[in-house]
């Protein structure tokens, strides 16, 4: 007990002190958040009334990038499967950053239906005892334990074994039925996260099989396009990457996440492709949203498309990122690779976040053509709930790379070296 | 009897003593207090229980609005599903429905201070044309003499926002949508905390108190018959309905869900749907579709009826006809 305090203590100590770029940094992230949670100050006292979202399209920013999110949360198996069922060795010494990934990831999917929500002073009748979840009826009781439970999966593993490694004992061998258990489970959240949206029958747009295949592909390739870039970032301000550094992110980790992204990528591309022509070739009614979405519908003379320059720019950077990936020349020069990661990390927020649950709500099942804009309040407490989520990354890595990299240890293990199973 | 008076008392003394500390202490900015916060879902109330929350209930009313309301808990009656059904030859598409049921719900009214927040509205009615001929079509290669016509109920073909001078217009017919009342209704089923469900009269209501403002039951309705009070209402005093129904039309909060009842607080006390009462030219009509004899049950036997999205296979209890 008295070691783990000493842990916490030194985790704290170590999130908190840093170079004076380090402060800058988390300095700016604090200012957006409080800016943010003054906005949601208002958004409590005058109601969602402070946000584009009304009754014709009933969802927007705030679900749309807690949709997103869960993809990146559940990516992390991405690096998880193939360390610990393949043993590939080139993941081992990332796979904590994936997990913490994870977990940050999940704070902002929390935080952000929490503000979505009219009444989050009644969020406890959601919870058996306290409320009355109707569970196993409605699927946002499922995502309420699936993501609840990932979010203690991917604190518990990277905990546990930062602990040991603070301690530089050898983890125990019941750590790893967690690891295999967070394995289906990070496919269990986004599926659910999809299912969401697959059962409502009111919405063609959504209700279709491929909704759960088609989040977990462009998941995989938003989370690793991700990590790519925060490796590459820890590699060059930390003492990773240089000679003696304890921790190691190979090129090769990094060129192999960069072929999972490709991969997922072009599932992704052809899961859109067969939605877009199964629709768009029957032409039924069914039609209107994916017009909606890539055209515009017209409306006494009108036409709204708002999204529809978006989506335009979403296919064009996803395409541009999956031919980045295809050629060995491109995805291994990390300028390109990474211009890679980015399109395709950009392309996918659009895709299925604004550019997935807006137009399910154009036309409104009764056929009024309503335009969604978010407001700036809205877009304050949405930034807010990303800078958030980058804090709680960033305390988190250097929490890890201190434990990990920079030999920081219990006293009781000076000297030690660090045990072959970390 | 005795047993019962004695049930009561010991029923009551153990509310007395179980009852929240500090009851009327006031929650800032979320602006509840702690007895509201505490409030049990409705199906879980004793009738105790609900006696003291509409009396609280009836309090804030005065001491929010001014006025004196009552606000009823009648139960559904033994034998009695609602049903609803609508005569589309004969709607003049006038919309004098959908002003009733605002008068008669409490709905929240436009505020002409804040333009952005419109007038909460439970029907829905669509104008359509009867028919629409574009020659030669704009396909070419499907182009026929014939060419492309919009007829019937094409619901994206349909006009929202129509203001000509007189109703009906020439070539025009008209169709109101509200709640159907689904036998199987995809709002009940999302709900993630059992604050919408059907009574077993049929109708479908909500727990203003208890809804999260999730909105995954606007999502899920296939005939966008709930609404969201996206701020606090606003109604002036003098256009309170002070007859009231905890699961109807009392006045709602910010940020909960809410939807056409079949006027619960008038069909439960032997009244019609104030939609149905004010219908100029008789389009609507309402009853127990277990008695055979109602009107309603008349009107699916004798007349050619359909319903709207039958194949989303919610099974609504409202029926649309022609003569």
């Amino acid at each position: 007990m008295r070691k783990f305090i000493d842990f916490v203590l030194t985790s704290v100590r170590l999130a908190l002190t840093g170079s004076r770029k380090y402060y800058a940094w988390l300095a700016s992230l604090l200012i957006m958040v409080l800016f943010g949670a003054f906005t949601y100050y208002y958004q409590l006292k005058y109601g969602l009334i402070i946000t584009d979202i009304r009754d014709q399209v009933s969802w927007g920013s705030y679900i749309a990038n807690f949709t997103f999110l869960v993809g990146v949360a559940a990516a992390a198996v991405m690096i998880v499967l193939p360390a610990y069922l393949y043993n590939y060795k080139e993941f081992k010494h990332i796979t904590i950053f994936g997990e913490l990934m994870a977990v940050s990831a999940l704070v902002m999917v929390l935080t952000f239906v929490l503000v979505d929500l009219g009444r989050i002073d009644r969020v406890l009748h959601l919870m058996p005892v306290t409320g009355t979840p109707n569970w196993p009826q409605s699927m946002l009781t499922w995502d309420v334990i699936v993501l609840n439970g990932y979010l203690f999966l991917n604190l518990l593993i990277p905990g546990y074994l930062l602990y040991k490694a603070y301690l530089r004992e050898p983890p125990r061998k019941w750590i790893k039925i967690f690891i295999l258990i967070s394995i289906p489970w990070a496919i269990s959240i986004h599926t659910v996260t999809a299912f969401l949206y697959g059962g409502l029958a009111a919405r063609p747009f959504w209700n279709t099989a491929v909704m759960a295949p088609r989040f977990l592909a462009s998941a995989f390739t938003a989370g690793p396009a991700f990590i790519i870039i925060i490796l590459q970032i820890i590699r060059k301000y930390t003492c990773i990457g240089q000679p003696g550094c304890k921790l190691v992110v190979s090129d090769r980790a990094l060129f192999t996440l960069a072929h999972i992204a490709l991969i997922s990528m072009l599932v992704n591309l052809f899961f859109l492709g067969s939605e877009i022509y199964t629709v768009g070739y029957a032409a039924t009614s069914h039609i209107a949203p994916l017009k909606y979405l890539f055209f515009g519908l017209e409306h006494d003379g009108v036409l709204y498309n708002k999204l529809q320059p978006y989506m335009w720019v979403a296919i064009t950077i996803e395409i541009i990122a999956a031919l980045l990936l295809l050629f060995p020349k491109t995805r291994k020069n990390f300028k390109t690779l990474n211009i890679a990661c980015i399109f395709a990390f950009v392309g996918i927020w659009i895709e299925k976040g604004m550019g997935l649950v807006i137009p399910g709500f154009i036309p409104t099942p009764i056929g009024e053509i309503w335009e969604y804009y978010p407001t700036l309040m809205e877009i304050m407490i949405t930034l807010a709930v990303w800078a958030l989520g980058l804090l709680v990354y960033t305390l988190l890595l250097k929490i890890a790379i201190g434990i990990l990299a920079e030999d920081v240890v219990h006293p009781s293990a000076k000297g030690k070296e660090m045990p072959e199973h970390h | 009897m005795v047993d019962e008076g004695r049930r009561d008392f010991l029923k009551k003394a153990g509310i007395a003593a179980a009852a929240i500390p500090f009851a009327n202490l006031r929650i800032p900015v979320i602006d509840v207090t702690l007895e509201e916060f505490f409030q049990k879902h409705y199906k879980e109330m004793s009738e105790e229980e609900k006696q003291r929350v509409i009396e609280r209930l009836e309090k804030q009313h005065k001491e929010k609005y001014g006025v004196d309301v009552e606000i009823m808990t009648t139960p559904p009656r033994k034998g009695v599903v609602w049903g609803y059904a609508l005569n589309i030859q004969k709607c003049i598409g006038c919309r004098r429905c959908v002003y009733a049921c605002v008068r008669e719900n409490n709905q929240s009214r436009a505020n002409p201070e804040e333009p952005w927040r419109g007038e909460i509205q439970w029907i829905r009615v669509l104008e359509f044309e009867k028919f629409e001929i574009h020659p030669g079509g704009k396909a070419k290669d499907f182009r026929t003499k014939f060419g492309e016509v919009i007829a019937g109920i094409n619901l994206e073909e349909s006009e929202h926002y129509y203001y000509p001078p007189h109703v009906p217009e020439k070539d025009k017919f008209y169709m109101p949508i509200q709640c159907q009342q689904c036998e199987r209704p995809p709002c009940v089923k999302v709900c993630p905390t059992k604050a919408t469900w059907k009574e077993p009269d049929g109708i479908i209501v909500v727990d203003y108190n208890w809804c999260i403002g999730c909105r995954f039951c606007i999502a899920a309705c296939p005939y966008w018959a709930r609404r969201f009070n996206w701020s606090d209402p606003y109604i002036r005093r003098e256009e309170i309905n002070p007859k009231m129904h905890y699961l109807g039309n009392r006045i709602r909060m910010r940020g909960v869900v809410e939807k056409c009842t079949f006027c619960i607080q008038r069909t439960r006390n032997g009244r019609y749907p104030a939609c149905v009462e004010i219908c100029p030219v008789g389009a609507r009509k309402f009853g127990n579709l277990l008695d055979p004899e109602s009107e309603v049950r008349r009107v699916i036997e004798k007349k050619r009826v359909f319903r709207l999205k039958e194949e989303l296979g919610t099974q609504p209890k409202f029926f649309y006809f022609i003569d």
